[in-house]
């Protein structure tokens, strides 16, 4: 049996009523999942000539990574909201620029401080410094050795998304190969830039802004890329690796900077879907998969909740993975270290959405009349004492009282979001932990929507007379919709045990899994959540690779 | 002293960047807002504005009129009815293109041609004659281009007939009360309009678009971004794609108009009898395929462009500033085979783009190149293939 019918659908979206049918019943290969993952994959299998079957629970594709008309005229990004590790070979080798892709720039990020100040960042690098040393002047200069310092990294670490980590156990000479080429990179890097990965990989963000800055507002603003989807403050170490996987996001080959699709990340997985579709894959909705089905330890098919059964000699599951192993295939057919591991893979989702329907834009006290602030991304984490006191509600099992929040007004970025004069505020938040102690989600809701428009009310005076609606998205929340586990928006945390040789479990970070034909392609395999693409990549390769061997 | 447009008491409030150009003696924005890829991306998925005013205008009217158009215009006027606009050039009795433009026809007899640089006594000195009259009307008329997909509701609420204009169709109509000539025209190759304005009201005109405009994500933009816009929409630029064959110092600095890709323009000479200037070494170039080069686009290859520069150790640039300037392209042979006029990384198409000419053997779509980059101060040579102008082409363009 699946999550997804155990769980119960949020009232907003329709009973699912029986879906049309797949055109057949035998495939060369299913996925499990239309999120951006379930498509990327289904797309290069159907392209390398497969007859594949993408099978989705819900009436619509996409994942997390949707958006959806909840008042007329109004788009919300429910869930994920913006773009920036998707990687270029997947844009190129899917063609998604007949399909529709539009990755619009965010032009700016806006900070306000307490003190109602404020930190604003944009195109122009001479400017931005300038901004800083209103700040701090030692701080404009160490932002340029800190940008360079970290693209040094990120261009380092970079290859590392886009394949597959080697496998550490193995003495096949392929692999022995991969590792070679691996240790070569690294010790191809120079002692500063290799030394910096070291401290980012193992660190906490803090101690590494801290050797760089003094000004609170800058490293508030830095810092808040350290925390995002995982329990971690930016003291904590670990968080340094959150700080790192942000910082290699691109837009049009400028790490660091972000995109808003075209009608949102929905946007994005409609081009997605077209993609799939225009290279053969069949997408079938409202299709929940019960089970995958296995015969002596290979996978044959899958079996829907109303009893309907596809055969494949290939299928993959783009879920996360505990749904993959625990779930949808007996675990009791998996070696047992695999389950322990499985079981005790880290999701704790600590990340809530917000989402505003507004009659006009927000004024910021320090900027009367002006709105041009907003064209981008307003961070909401002054410094790093508010966010590490952010944190510290979460780890006593409580949501932030004044969380953090990374709010962008996406209808100022694409105007079709909104109505004329009106906009729409996506706002993500941190931390919003999965369990709460002594209460639950349901109870919790509304409150944590009015702490967070408060908090908001804070920073922008007048903001609440401007909200038309308002859509409030909890670790539960996205659990029942999406079907991510504990409501993780990464299928699994960012923390180094969990990652690259050991995501989702050491030895099985090869897209493989111990059922012969029956693969992993979702975000919690190498390299991980957000809306990257190269787990459903990766796992194709793989895929293809031993379809030929066979 | 540098000159103003008659929106430049708005524009200049709104030019945030303090960065001009100077564009005809005018000052034309460079960028209003730190980001020109964002007011590309306004004119892509929503509408942007931009000050055509400095553009060269003339004015000619007359019975002889459209005769005289047909015999100095290469392009064939007389398919262009009353009500309509078409984009044309002008060529020298060698074939030679001296300047290409739009020209407008509100009425049988008159006729408003824009050109980037003063003609007018090239074409006065061609009238004989003809019962003709031209007249420089540069000052007289402001031009607001209004282009984007959202650019033909947004125009027609406020004159409603531009909601039926067809491609390159004319209309007339009032905004403020001030009458206005509308054109679905421009130079962004997407869905727009061009609106010519009494220069005297220019700001009233203004003022009542905007209001109208506020709230629907419209933005001013400036040269950045329509280079950009005209690159992607493989629309050429003069002493940029080609210089003017007047002022040319050899051939080598000439173009005739096959040879930018314009013979389309000529698909009728067989059948039509119409003398114009250059007509003779038009037909000797078809008939002899005597062309030297052929204006292509030219997509570079994204795998081999960036693991080229992570070989070197740098990150691709994938800049959208556009580049005017020469970049020399090669045969597998490393035989150089003609040159880029323009180039840029296009958002839209997420690749290195660029307008070649090469040698007409290569033009055929999909043909192998190489772009000789400098890369870490030595000259590499990155795959690329030619590829149909225009390389962005929405079906809105002309839908």
């Amino acid at each position: 049996m699946t999550p997804n019918q155990r769980s119960k659908m949020p009232s907003k979206a329709a009973t699912p009523k029986p879906g049309p049918k797949a055109s057949d019943t035998t495939y060369d290969a299913i996925v499990i999942g239309a999120g951006h993952n379930g498509m990327v994959n289904g797309a290069y299998l159907a392209k390398a000539g497969l007859k594949t079957l993408i099978l989705e629970r819900r009436g619509n594709v996409g994942g997390a990574a949707i958006t959806e008309e909840l008042k007329p005229g109004f788009w919300f990004t429910t869930f994920s909201y913006a773009l920036s590790l998707l990687r270029p070979e997947i844009i190129h080798d899917l063609e998604l620029t007949k399909h529709g892709f539009m990755p619009l720039l965010m032009s700016s990020s806006f900070a306000p401080t307490e003190d109602g100040d404020y930190l604003w960042l944009g195109q122009d690098h001479g400017e931005n410094l300038k901004e800083i040393a209103r700040h701090s002047k030692h701080d404009a200069d160490a932002y340029n050795q800190y940008s360079h310092d970290m693209e040094m990294v990120c261009r380092a670490i970079k290859p590392l998304l886009d394949a597959a980590p080697p496998d550490l156990f193995s003495d096949d000479p392929d692999e022995l190969l991969a590792l070679a080429a691996l240790r070569s990179r690294f010790r191809g890097m120079d002692k500063r830039t290799l030394h910096n990965t070291v401290r980012l990989l193992t660190g906490s963000a803090a101690d590494f802004l801290n050797d760089y800055f003094e000004s609170d507002i800058l490293k508030g603003y830095l810092a808040s890329s350290s925390i995002i989807g995982t329990k971690v403050g930016p003291y904590s170490q670990g968080s340094g690796l959150v700080l790192l996987y942000h910082s290699i996001g691109e837009h049009d080959g400028e790490f660091g900077a972000w995109a808003f699709h075209k009608q949102g990340n929905g946007g994005f997985t409609k081009v997605l879907a077209r993609a799939a579709q225009s290279f053969g894959a069949e997408i079938v909705l409202e299709s929940p998969v019960a089970n995958v089905i296995t015969r002596g330890g290979r996978a044959i098919g899958v079996a829907l909740a109303d009893g309907t059964e596809y055969h494949a000699t290939t299928v993959v599951s783009a879920l996360d993975p505990r749904r993959t192993f625990l779930e949808l295939v007996d675990p009791r057919e998996l070696p047992t270290d695999l389950v322990e591991t499985i079981t005790r893979f880290r999701f704790q989702g600590t990340s809530s959405k917000v989402n505003f329907a507004l009659d006009g834009l927000p004024e910021h006290p320090a900027l009367p009349g002006r709105s041009d602030q907003f064209r981008g991304f307003t961070n909401i984490g002054p410094s790093m004492e508010y966010l590490e006191h952010a944190f510290d509600d979460a780890k006593y099992g409580w949501y932030s009282q004044r969380p953090y929040m990374d709010c962008a007004i996406q209808s100022t970025i694409d105007a079709d979001m909104a109505p004329p004069g009106k906009h729409v505020m996506s706002t993500f938040i941190a931390y919003t932990p999965y369990k709460l102690r002594e209460s639950d989600w349901d109870t919790e809701r509304q409150n944590l929507g009015d702490t967070v428009q408060a908090t908001f009310e804070s920073f922008f005076p007048g903001f609440s007379d401007l909200v038309l609606h308002r859509e409030v998205v909890t670790p539960l929340d996205i659990e029942r919709t999406v079907g991510l586990s504990e409501g993780n928006i990464f299928a699994g945390e960012f923390l180094a045990p969990q990652m690259y040789f050991f995501r989702p479990a050491p030895g099985w970070s090869q897209y493989r899994t111990p059922i012969d034909g029956y693969y992993q392609c979702g975000s919690g395999t190498h390299p991980g959540g957000c809306v990257m693409g190269a787990p459903g990549k990766l796992a194709a390769e793989r895929i293809l690779k031993d379809r030929a061997r066979a | 002293m540098i000159r103003k447009s008659p929106f430049h008491e708005r524009t200049s409030a709104l030019n945030e960047t303090g960065l001009w150009s100077h564009w005809s003696g005018t000052l034309a924005a460079d960028r209003y807002q730190m980001s020109d890829k964002f007011e590309y991306f306004a004119v892509r998925n929503a509408a942007g504005v931009f000050d055509s005013s400095p553009l060269y205008k003339y004015r000619i009217t007359g019975p002889d009129a459209e005769r005289f158009l047909a015999g100095v215009l290469a392009r064939d006027i007389r398919t262009c009815a009353p009500g309509n606009a078409q984009y044309t050039t002008w060529c020298d009795d060698r074939g030679f293109v001296i300047e290409d433009g739009v020209i407008l026809r509100p009425a049988r007899d008159e006729f408003l041609l824009t050109a980037a640089e003063p003609n007018l006594a090239y074409f006065a000195d061609l009238i004989g004659r003809e019962r003709v009259a031209i007249e420089e009307v540069s000052d007289e008329i402001g031009v607001l281009a209004v282009q984007g997909p959202r650019s033909r509701d947004l125009l027609a609420r406020l004159v409603p007939a531009v909601a039926g204009l067809p491609f390159f169709g004319l209309t007339q109509g009032t905004i403020a009360g001030v009458p206005v000539t509308i054109s679905r025209t421009g130079y962004s190759g997407d869905l727009g309009y061009e609106v010519w304005i009494p220069a005297g009201r220019a700001l009233a005109v203004w003022d009542a678009m905007w209001a109208s405009f506020e709230g629907y994500g419209v933005l001013p933009f400036g040269l950045a971004a329509l280079y950009m816009l005209r690159i992607e929409a493989g629309l050429l630029l003069l002493d940029v794609d080609f210089g003017s064959s007047r002022f040319g110092w050899t051939d080598e600095d000439r173009s005739t108009p096959i040879e930018l890709g314009w013979s389309w323009m000529f698909r009728d000479l067989g059948s039509v009898d119409r003398p114009f200037i250059g007509r003779r070494a038009i037909e000797h170039e078809l008939a002899d395929k005597t062309s030297r080069w052929r204006l292509t686009g030219l997509v570079v290859d994204w795998d081999d462009h960036d693991r080229t520069y992570d070989r070197a150790g740098l990150i691709p640039p994938k800049d959208h500033t556009p580049i005017h300037e020469e970049y020399f392209v090669y045969d597998d042979q490393g035989k150089q085979v003609g040159y880029t006029t323009s180039s840029m990384y296009s958002p839209m198409l997420q690749r290195h783009i660029a307008l070649t000419r090469v040698r007409p053997e290569l033009a055929a779509p999909g043909t192998p190149i190489r772009l000789e980059l400098d890369v870490n101060h030595r000259y590499e040579y990155i795959g690329a293939r030619t590829a149909r102008l225009p390389l962005y082409n929405p079906p809105r363009k002309t839908a």
